[in-house]
């Protein structure tokens, strides 16, 4: 599951291929969304909860509301069923789905007028740290490259390449893993949230002093 | 404590402590807290992305220190509570996704229920069933609010509330003013003790005749308090801080106890129950008993680590949804951060609620004799 971007994805993957899944693209429902979305992937696949044995989640970077809920339900789910969860950068996904054989980078949205993005080599091998940035600062860098993503699109100027998915897919995300899981199980990251960002924190002035002069 | 009561785990996110609890019927099994209070002391408040943040971090940890504290496996709970609101809509919103995953895991139902009303119900876990009708008075740092209950569950109806700042919101901007740093009610709480509570005369707001009865204003003499202040430095004098600690105090635990013991009176209520952050306070406590004695009200006040938040009220009121019969939430359940005082859970949209007068009867008969 990957609840690090507009996008709200679940899906099944049986260690073959997906089996079923779900992607709702609402910024502001996460929450009530996600729960629903699992409960209908594993009724199409005529599973209940308990034959799951790994959870995968993709750890951001993403705005932090809709992060955390994904992050939070796989944590519970991992503690509460008693199985591992495994921590994908939300960016690995887009790369992958992507299928892309050549360099590229993938961009989503941050808001605030800045996008999440890193490099690829391909859609398997991210060469940079995911970063957070104004398009303008990082398009002379990316120059001559596709850029994969809702980042792209936002920002055709910085990145006049954009390319398919628009959007990140828990398809894909769990697709990696169980690649990754075959291989040996190297190359998760910890489930825990990417935010790039320090939480936007005033220390409150001085208290008002309401004696006028 | 019968072997039928229910087993349930409630779970608090929606201010900095990240609370939770376990309680069999009306016996408290465990209440672990993780509180990131310190993180935001620096800051004079509670900063909402710092608090989610840690809640994120604490959430689950906590949750399977409260279930090995209560020596029960999560399989054997009733249900799974969890704050629906109010409160700071992130930080809610971590608990409540941490609950809906806990229950759709283990299939148990799932009841998103109302802070406020937690507050109320948390009593039981101290002093047994609450008393039909049971006024409260909830202070803390968000909240200021006379409620009458009739049914914990399904009756919550509020009489009064603060129109500007909460209680607990004037002694940390007391606290500010007077360089006692971050939160204010227990430093102010232990200053005053050794201060004159009537050394200085401070408003008592909205305690007019023509004032509305039940309504409260902190606003007012907050300033009163700062402008006071001001002065005495101003003319370059040193402020005796016991003695505008124990003042301030008693201006506002004179009018949270004399409004709360008038509405008893109106209503015909014989108990006040008195929840939230600022129950702690000494003399609330003190003068509140006095006041009640007087009054002939029976006064119920919980030991001060339930009256802060925490996820012992929400088990506590979930396992009395549960003992009601009342209808489970679904799994679109939201965090509201305004959720009304007057909604005590938040049942999924199809469920009917049965003949609650009658399901409140037969449950009592079956549950409480
Ligand atoms: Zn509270």
């Amino acid at each position: 599951m990957d609840t690090a971007t507009p996008a709200v994805t679940v899906a099944l993957h049986d260690g073959e291929a997906v089996i079923a899944s779900s992607s709702q693209v609402d910024a502001r429902r996460h929450g009530e969304l996600l729960m629903p979305a699992v409960d209908r992937v594993l009724k199409e696949a005529g599973l209940k909860i308990d034959a799951v044995t790994g959870i995968v989640v993709g750890v951001g970077p993403g705005p932090y509301t809709g992060l955390r809920v994904g992050l939070v339900t796989a944590a519970a789910f991992s503690s509460a069923l008693g199985v591992p969860v495994h921590g994908l950068c939300t960016l690995d996904g887009l790369a992958y789905a992507s299928g892309l054989d050549e360099p590229f980078a993938v961009a989503t949205d941050a808001r605030r007028k800045e996008v999440y993005w890193a490099r690829y080599e391909d859609s398997r091998t991210r060469v940079t740290d995911a970063a957070v940035d104004r398009p303008a600062e990082i398009a002379e860098g990316l120059a001559g490259l596709p850029v994969v993503g809702a980042g792209a699109r936002l920002y055709p100027e910085a990145f006049p390449d954009a390319r398919d998915p628009e959007h990140q897919s828990a398809a894909a995300l769990a697709a990696l893993a169980a690649e990754k899981l075959a291989a040996g199980g190297d190359g998760f990251l910890e489930p825990l949230p990417l935010y790039l960002r320090r939480p936007d924190a005033q220390v409150p002035k001085n208290y008002k002093v309401v004696t006028p002069k | 404590m019968a072997a039928d009561e229910p087993l349930v785990l409630g779970i608090e996110t929606s201010c900095d402590e990240t609370g939770v609890g376990i309680v069999h019927g009306t016996t408290l099994l465990a209440d672990a807290v993780a509180s990131s209070v310190d993180t935001h002391a620096r800051f004079g408040g509670v900063v909402p992305e710092i608090a989610s943040r840690a809640h994120l971090e604490a959430m689950v940890p906590t949750i399977e220190r409260a279930l090995k504290t209560a020596g029960i496996s999560a399989k054997d709970l009733d249900g799974i509570a969890v704050t629906a609101g109010p409160g700071l809509a992130g930080a809610l919103l971590v608990g409540v996704s941490a609950a809906k995953a806990y229950a759709y895991a283990l299939g148990k139902p799932l009841y998103g229920v109302n802070h406020l009303a937690s507050h109320i119900c948390v009593d039981q876990l101290e002093h047994g069933k609450l008393p039909e009708p049971t006024m409260a008075l909830l202070v803390s740092g968000g909240h200021s609010s006379l409620l009458l209950s009739s049914d914990i569950t399904s009756d919550v109806r509020p009489m009064g509330a603060t129109i500007d700042d909460a209680a607990g919101e004037a002694f940390d901007k007391i606290a500010r003013v007077l360089d006692l740093g971050f939160p204010g009610g227990p430093v102010i709480d232990r200053l005053a003790r050794e201060g004159d509570p009537k050394a200085i005369a401070f408003p008592r707001g909205l305690s007019g005749s023509r004032d509305p009865a039940y309504d409260f204003s902190f606003s007012g003499l907050k300033t009163a308090v700062a402008r006071w202040i001001e002065a005495k430095r101003a003319a370059g004098e040193d402020v005796p801080v016991r003695d505008v600690a124990a003042s301030f105090q008693e201006a506002v635990v004179d009018v949270l106890t004399r409004k709360a013991v008038r509405a008893c009176k109106d209503e015909g209520v014989d108990h006040l129950m008195i929840g939230g952050g600022v129950a702690a306070n000494s003399r609330l406590r003190a003068l509140a008993q006095e006041r009640c004695e007087r009054a002939g009200i029976r006064l119920r006040v919980p030991r001060p680590g339930l009256c802060t938040d925490n996820g012992a009220m929400v088990a506590a009121l979930g396992s009395e949804m549960v003992a009601r019969n009342r209808p489970a939430s679904d799994l679109e359940l939201s965090a509201d951060s305004s959720l009304p005082v007057t909604d005590p859970h938040v049942p999924g949209a199809h469920a009917h609620d049965h003949d609650h007068d009658h399901v409140h009867e037969v449950s009592k008969e079956n549950l409480y004799s």
